[in-house]
């Protein structure tokens, strides 16, 4: 009986919780199909009849929402996919090869393993300024290959999941170590890969700091960096209709990946031991 | 020894790009914290070596210590409910004899959150609580209050309203991790607990807590390190100005304000201090795993 009990109590705080998850976001999509005086006149949990218009206005607004969604894109996919086959490698030559410094790596790497860039932004900054890459989307996808954190899953996944045999049998039978590396370990590793790539895409969609102090010129500028100019100064006349699509419209992707791939993400914030 | 080279040159690409773009810049915020080096209007100050001098100013400025309290109070204020709600989810989640269904699909929905855009959400709460925003309309049509709440004119709503977005985001993150670790205990000695006649109550806090202990450390300071670079919600949310009154003005706020207008010297000392802080909780946290590893290799 009081198992009973307690079961309706973890329900009930379990749909709280849910609905708490998810209301703003439904009510940020029912506001995004309304329009100006619609929002002005109360909150409502029923479609409006100006999705189009504020789509319109959206693709013709003083913000350069289209081409930033185009360059948040641009910077995640290749950061990602660079992040995700650089850590692979990179576990690969620690894991299957003796030498020198291989443990002093492996200890440096994991030890500073949780250190945030943005903790040091303002050597990364200067930096970028001497090496004249502001406004350059270099600074934000080169620097992904050596991602400690990625570096170490993908080292704990090979652990668990490598056969060094099938490493030996391959080269026994003539196979150059890059053809290895290529045609077996990374074939090998595709799920490893997948779920870093989901995280690393998202991660490097939701930044905002780093980008922000390195992309000044509209046509460079991220989806993040966007939002935050949704309520300066030269967008003041504005429209809250209009605001809302955008802020739907820049959380759209990570909606859209997450409807797909929720299971392997949720498989993958655990498998790999530890993830930050 | 041809194949040890093989084993360098793959771990070649990463290291160059790690001490390119992640040792150097620490070396760069150690050098550059040394001199004093700032813009005023059009003409540049500096660079002047100066020694320790940033690091006294900072360390002198009462400001420092106001922000460093607001960090703090946020980050508590977000990550204590956090942290009960998670391992109470967790526990109800890993506990065979509760029998909750649809755990899948509340573990999908609790982790969400953490997939938005910071800044997006932040936006959406500040036209969310505006003064003429829905939540408000709604608290007014309720008749709870009958002239629209100022939640960015107040400092603890505005905190709070941080806290609770901090929350939101992390919480599902937090339960995944802690729901693995208790997943992860034996059975048996739970089961053996329960023959002698343990209380559920009992279990959780004899068996369940002490043997997540090292989950809930990495847990407690990685949200640490979080904390400390909270910046994108209070920023966004109060346009930078950390109003009302500087109550959420961040560390990292501070930071790119100074960054911002172009004093060098300052941030650098700031950008040092935050990295030797970050370092030994990241330090701390490797032993942790390195412990926890030990302690497996021996079972």
């Amino acid at each position: 009986m009081s198992r009973r009990v307690q079961r309706i109590f973890a329900y009930t705080i379990l749909i709280i919780v849910s609905f708490l998850c998810l209301f703003w976001f439904y009510a940020l999509f029912i506001n995004a199909t309304r329009s100006n005086s619609e929002l002005s006149s109360g909150f409502s949990l029923i479609p409006g009849t100006a999705l189009v218009k504020n789509w319109n206005s959206m693709r013709h607004c003083a913000l350069p929402v289209m081409n930033s969604m185009k360059n948040s894109m641009v910077i995640a996919l290749s950061s990602s996919l660079l992040c995700s086959y650089f850590s692979i490698m990179t576990a690969y030559g620690i894991h299957a090869y003796c030498f020198k410094g291989r443990k002093l790596f492996y200890t440096i790497m994991i030890g500073f393993m949780m250190i945030p860039r943005q903790v040091t932004a303002l050597g990364f900054i200067s930096l970028v300024d001497d090496m004249h890459l502001m406004d350059t989307f270099i600074p934000l996808i080169i620097p992904e290959i050596a991602s400690p954190i990625v570096f170490y899953y993908m080292i704990k996944y090979m652990e668990s999941t490598l056969p060094m045999s099938l490493v030996e049998a391959a080269r026994i039978d003539g196979a150059s170590e890059i053809f290895v590396f290529n045609k077996i370990v990374l074939p090998l590793m595709r799920p490893a890969f997948a779920v870093q790539m989901i995280f690393k895409f998202v991660e490097s969609w939701n930044n905002y700091f780093i980008p922000a102090l390195i992309l000044h010129e509209d046509n460079k500028k991220t989806m993040p960096i966007v939002i935050s100019l949704l309520r300066s100064a030269n967008f003041a006349n504005y429209d809250n209709g209009l605001i809302y699509m955008v802020i739907a419209f820049s959380i759209l992707p990570s909606i859209i990946i997450y409807l797909f791939l929720s299971r392997l993400i949720i498989s993958g914030i655990t498998s790999g031991g530890i993830k930050g | 020894m041809k194949k040890s080279k093989w084993g360098i040159l793959f771990i070649s690409p990463y290291i160059i790009v790690y001490l390119l773009f992640t040792a150097l810049p620490i070396v760069i915020s150690l050098y550059k914290s040394l001199f004093v080096n700032y813009w005023k209007g059009l003409v540049e100050v500096g660079p002047f070596f100066c020694g320790l001098e940033n690091y006294v100013t900072l360390l002198t400025d009462k400001s420092i210590y106001t922000y460093l309290g607001n960090t703090a109070i946020m980050w508590i204020l977000g990550f204590v409910p956090q942290l009960v709600l998670s391992i109470t989810l967790a526990a109800w989640f890993s506990d065979h004899r509760l029998g909750l269904m649809g755990i899948q699909f509340f573990k999908t929905v609790i982790y969400f959150p953490n997939l938005i855009i910071a800044a997006s959400f932040a936006s959406l709460f500040f036209s969310f609580f505006a003064d003429c925003g829905p939540v408000n309309a709604l608290l007014m049509e309720l008749g709870i209050i009958d002239e629209p709440f100022q939640f960015f004119s107040n400092t603890w709503s505005t905190r709070a309203l941080v806290a609770f977005m901090n929350c939101t985001m992390w919480f599902g993150n937090t339960t995944l991790l802690l729901l693995a670790g208790m997943l992860g205990i034996d059975k048996s000695l739970k089961e053996a607990a329960e023959v002698d006649g343990a209380s559920t109550w009992q279990v959780f806090t004899r068996i369940t807590l002490p043997l997540i202990r090292p989950i809930l450390l990495y847990v407690i300071i990685t949200s640490l390190i979080g904390g400390i670079q909270m910046f994108d919600v209070p920023q966004i949310l109060t346009k930078g100005t950390g109003d009302p009154n500087r109550s959420t003005m961040t560390v990292l706020m501070y930071m790119n304000k100074h960054m911002f207008s172009k004093n060098y010297g300052v941030s650098g000392a700031l950008s040092f201090i935050l990295f030797m802080v970050t370092a030994v909780l990241s330090i701390i946290v490797f032993s942790l795993n390195s412990k926890t590893e030990e302690g497996r290799g021996v079972r």
